[in-house]
């Protein structure tokens, strides 16, 4: 039971949309899309839903050619960002709603929705209407319709992003708990890459849409292909300064020499963009080969157990996050230390080489 | 610019309040200094925005006061009060250019033509709007109509106190990042006393220099972030808090000693413990660490999160949480868990022991 | 490849199509092949070409009635739509009083409209009607059979006291999807009333207002029933609009050419004016 898009475009007008791209999404599986407002995650998601058509390519599920086939006959259930349900119904009857539509007897209906129920927590409040519960409840009550039948695609469209922060977290916890062990294939939009990576599973990062990169979590976020998927998979922003690297150093900012360190040791001399993610840069220097960062504090952020600090190097800005408390003033001069091992390096038109 | 004091302030929406559940505001009185970066943090419908309604003067509050420099503004309207106010939703006037929109409160107050083009010059530059004054609001994206918003509130130079309602809700985060910062920057640059509501933990802490919790109607706990961290009031606080929360674990306090699941564990404020009550401890993850010895625990799940990873464990029936660095060996299934002392409370009925309260 | 994506569909909107074609398609095309030629009846057509259409362009009568009819849309769009707007702006937007207000202004959009003419036809009697005799106690004499100005004014009263209920309604739905923080936000900015409704109440009924504007001038550019209860088009002529007009031709003198000629003419010049107005209000839009 896999779903594979081969060669998907779509364009709207003069528009495009979604530029050629094939995916291989295996049974069980969770993925992630994960890229900014507007970079193609919903059409990529409606694509695969069958609610939109797309312009080209095709859309193989389990080998079979399903692009024309009507949402309404796959087997697909799909979460939004706004809290859709039936305003008239109960939950328990919002939850039933897609068994009801497939005929189900009654007891095996009840026996479904009371344990999608317990899975996501709504066993008291069955007998309510989605307007007298909270905003995760109503998300919830969505969520347990979502998976109540055994659909083959879940889609979940930015779930999350009109939740509050720490009911965020906790449904963030329970998500991969309520899919593992299900056939289900799972797709889940977002535009935090922390998310991305909690979840684990696969990750598409996406740009202006076009897949930049497809593969483990994990691995597209600590060895991504090119400059744009690390751009998007970083939150903080990810650091980046030109460099020239000539024998075991580098050349930063003009004038200054860093070591060249693990990850550039192997690279032939040449210009390359040097991208740091903030945790990479700290107030104290690393054991292994860390370069010096001189600047002017811009502004420093001080949550109780980190410290986020904005230094202005030469005209660029560069954001250091950091474990402990380190109240830098603004307006003096700092010093802070790059983890060099720990950089990816690019070349100038911003494919990875190391 | 002004203090701001709220005296037993309480406020309910219903006209003739019956009990204590009827009011959104339970009873609150605070004082904030001319100048200072605050920030009310809580879940929705905790009486945050209800707050923020009654010191801009959008509602008028049931009973208590409010003073700005000890001037009663209770019962003012939001004009004569001064502020200025950034919406969760960004509100800019659409057939306006974005010069008109930020000029827009100035030219209804009457301020002479010349003055307003140097003030708005002023604040187009701080904000980085100066290139596109001259084009329509409606064409800018989120963040752009949200510095506009906040513009509108910086180019009063006699305005009171600037108030944030979740102001970044609708903003993508890889410009979350740059907006907040912008906003600190400003506040150092400008000194004008801000107020920030948002249920958001990160935004509250890395913007205010006080954060104020805030649950069911009531502040839990008014303090610097470092304080919220280190030393939360209430298990709440230790719990809304932080990313994963506090560990709130049930344990025995006998002797001198808490006793998690017949365990000693060290707490920081054993001394100040009464043994009455429902006792529990408090550690954070961070506090957390994989040990060679002590409470023994299964691990049964690891979260990457990229710069650490948080490891879930089980131990005795309860979850405890823990983070490890980027790098850091995972224990394998079975592992022995140390608190650090320091940072282990003891709390009674939710509240940490020897609270004055 | 891009077959259509479900064919049933089709089986569903056909009876759609079949209830538009009987009642709009065929009724206009009777009436265009009218136009084009000449029948004595007998059911015996000769080809006429353009004759009627010119005969009815240079037509007296028609400029005459055209003319009567611009002015008088013209008139009720003036007043009703800033009429309509002043109304909703003082509704209140919540509490009790809102559903009675909905109730008595969505009143005499309930009436039919044979009725309203009656009504208005008896209040404005210059003996006994309520209004005649009011205004003729003034001191202003007031005969709506007898002189042009009274028959206009008791028409055009009619309509603003039929139709403005629509417009505020309209006016209505739209200020009240306005965000509250649009409101806080004026206040917080020290903007006047006049400001709060030039800068944000306006704008955001743009769409609205051009709702109403089109279903006002379509509206009163085609009214027959209420004025032909009220006046029959007069005194003399001087209040027989397009459709009066219209009907005296095809029914009174049978003529069937030149009024199917006049019909396509009167839906055309329809049309024209409401694709003017629909561009020049949404004009701002496309820069």
């Amino acid at each position: 039971m896999s779903l594979e898009l081969i060669e998907i475009t779509k364009r709207v007008g003069s528009e495009t949309h979604i530029h050629p791209t094939s995916l291989v999404l295996p049974p069980g599986s969770f993925n992630v899309l994960l890229g900014t407002t507007l970079s193609g995650k919903t059409t990529l998601m409606q694509i695969m839903a069958g609610i939109q058509p797309p312009s080209s390519g095709r859309i193989m599920f389990n080998g079979k050619d399903v692009t024309n086939i009507a949402v309404q006959k796959r087997n697909v259930s799909m979460v939004y960002q706004q809290f859709i349900n039936y305003p008239n119904f109960s939950v328990y009857d919002n939850i039933a709603s897609p068994l009801k539509v497939a005929g189900m007897s009654k007891a095996e209906i009840d026996r479904r929705v009371m344990s999608a129920a317990d899975l996501l927590r709504l066993r008291p409040m069955l007998k309510r209407r989605p307007s007298e519960l909270s905003g995760g409840q109503q998300q919830r009550t969505a969520i347990a319709r979502a998976i109540v039948k055994d659909s083959d695609l879940i889609l979940l469209d930015e779930p999350l992003a009109n939740l509050d922060y720490k009911l965020r977290e906790e449904l963030r916890d329970e998500l991969p708990k309520l899919f593992a062990g299900r056939n289900a294939i799972v797709v889940y939009a977002t535009t935090e890459p922390v998310e991305a990576l909690l979840f684990g599973g696969q990750t598409a990062t996406l740009h202006e849409g076009r897949v930049t990169q497809f593969g483990p979590t994990s691995a597209v976020y600590r060895a991504p292909n090119d400059l744009i998927s690390a751009q998007v998979f970083s939150d903080p922003p990810i650091n980046m300064t030109p460099v020239e690297k000539r024998g075991e150093t580098l050349q930063v900012f003009g004038s200054k020499q860093w070591p060249a360190g693990a990850a550039a040791r192997d690279l032939n001399d040449g210009r390359y963009i040097l991208g740091i993610r903030p945790h990479h840069v700290t107030p104290l220097p690393s054991e292994a080969s860390s370069g010096e960062l001189e600047g002017r504090v811009l502004v420093t952020e001080l949550s109780g157990s980190e410290s986020v600090i904005h230094l202005d190097v030469d005209g660029s800005t560069w954001v250091s996050q950091s474990h402990g408390i380190h109240p830098f003033e603004v307006g003096t001069h700092a010093r802070l230390h790059v983890d060099i091992d720990q950089g990816l390096f690019f070349t100038p038109d911003g494919a990875r080489v190391s | 610019m002004a203090e701001i004091r709220i005296e037993n302030l309480r406020h309910s929406y219903s006209a003739n309040p019956q009990g204590e559940e009827d009011y959104a505001l339970k009873r609150l009185s605070i004082t904030w200094q001319d100048g200072g970066a605050y920030a009310l943090l809580g879940p929705s419908g905790c009486g945050k925005t209800t707050l923020l309604n009654l010191i801009s003067g959008l509602l008028t509050p049931t009973e208590g006061r409010i003073l700005f420099d000890g001037r009663d503004v209770s019962h003012s309207s939001p004009e004569e009060r001064n502020i200025a106010q950034v919406f969760q939703f960004p509100v800019i006037y659409d057939t306006m250019t974005v010069f008109d929109n930020l000029a827009f409160p100035l030219r209804n107050r009457g301020v002479p033509e010349s003055e307003i083009k140097t003030r708005v010059a002023e604040i187009a530059d701080m904000l980085e709007l100066t290139k596109t004054l001259h084009k329509r609001a409606s064409g800018l994206t989120a963040d752009g109509k949200q510095k506009i918003s906040l513009g509108r509130g910086l180019v009063r130079p006699d305005v009171n106190v600037i108030m944030f309602d979740e102001p970044l809700t609708v903003i993508d985060p890889h410009l979350k990042w740059q907006l907040r910062s912008k906003l600190k920057e400003l506040h150092l640059r400008t000194k004008r006393t801000m107020i920030y509501v948002t249920h958001d933990q990160t935004e509250a802490l890395t913007f205010a220099d006080q954060v104020v919790v805030m649950n069911l109607g009531e502040v839990v706990q008014a303090g610097t972030p470092v304080e919220l961290f280190e030393r939360p009031q209430h298990t709440f606080v230790g719990h809304f808090i932080g990313s994963p929360g506090m560990n709130v674990l049930p344990c025995e306090v006998r002797g001198g000693k808490a006793l998690f699941a017949g365990i000693p564990v060290e707490a920081a404020n054993i001394q100040a413990a009464s043994g009455r009550g429902r006792a529990e401890i408090g550690v954070r993850p961070e506090f957390v660490s994989i040990a060679k010895s002590g409470i023994a625990a299964e691990v049964v799940r690891v979260a990457d999160a990229g710069r650490y990873r948080i490891v879930e464990a089980r131990s005795h029936g309860h979850t405890i949480k823990l983070l490890l660095k980027e790098g850091d060996e995972v224990p394998q299934s079975s592992t022995f868990l140390a608190f650090d002392p320091a940072h282990t409370q003891v709390y009674e009925d939710g509240w940490i022991a020897g609270a004055h309260r | 490849m891009n077959k259509t994506f479900n064919n049933k569909a089709w089986w569903l909107v056909l009876p759609v199509f079949l209830m538009v074609a009987f009642n709009a398609l065929v009724p206009l095309m009777t009436v265009v092949n009218y136009s084009i030629q000449e029948t004595f009846g007998n059911n015996e057509f000769f080809w006429s070409g353009t004759t009627w259409f010119e005969q009815i362009l240079h037509d007296e009568a028609f400029h005459d009635s055209l003319r009567r009819q611009l002015i008088f849309t013209g008139l009720i769009l003036l007043i009703e739509i800033p009429l309509g707007l002043a109304i909703a702006l003082c509704m209140p937007r919540n509490g009790p009083w809102v559903s009675v207000c909905l109730v008595l202004i969505a009143l005499p959009l309930l009436v039919p409209w044979n009725v309203v003419g009656s009504m208005w036809n008896i209040m404005a009697l210059p003996d006994i009607g309520l209004l005649g005799k009011g205004i003729n106690a003034l001191g202003i004499p007031f005969n709506y059979t007898r002189q042009p100005i009274s028959a206009w004014f008791t028409v055009i009263l009619m309509d603003v006291w039929h139709w403005t209920s629509l417009v505020v309604l309209l006016c209505y739905a739209g200020l009240v999807a306005i965000p509250d923080a649009y409101y806080q936000a004026a206040k917080v900015d020290g903007a006047r009333p006049w400001a709060v409704f030039r800068y944000i109440q306006l704008p955001k009924l743009k769409h609205v207002l051009t709702i109403a504007v089109l279903l006002r001038f379509m509206d009163s550019f085609m009214i027959y029933t209420e004025v032909i209860v009220l006046t029959g088009g007069g005194p003399g002529s001087t209040t027989k609009f397009l459709s009066i007009d219209l009907v005296q031709k095809a029914l009174g003198g049978f003529d069937l050419g030149p009024a199917a000629a006049f019909s396509i003419v009167y839906f055309l010049i329809i049309l024209f004016l409401s694709w003017l107005f629909y561009t020049l209000m949404m004009r701002e839009e496309a820069k």
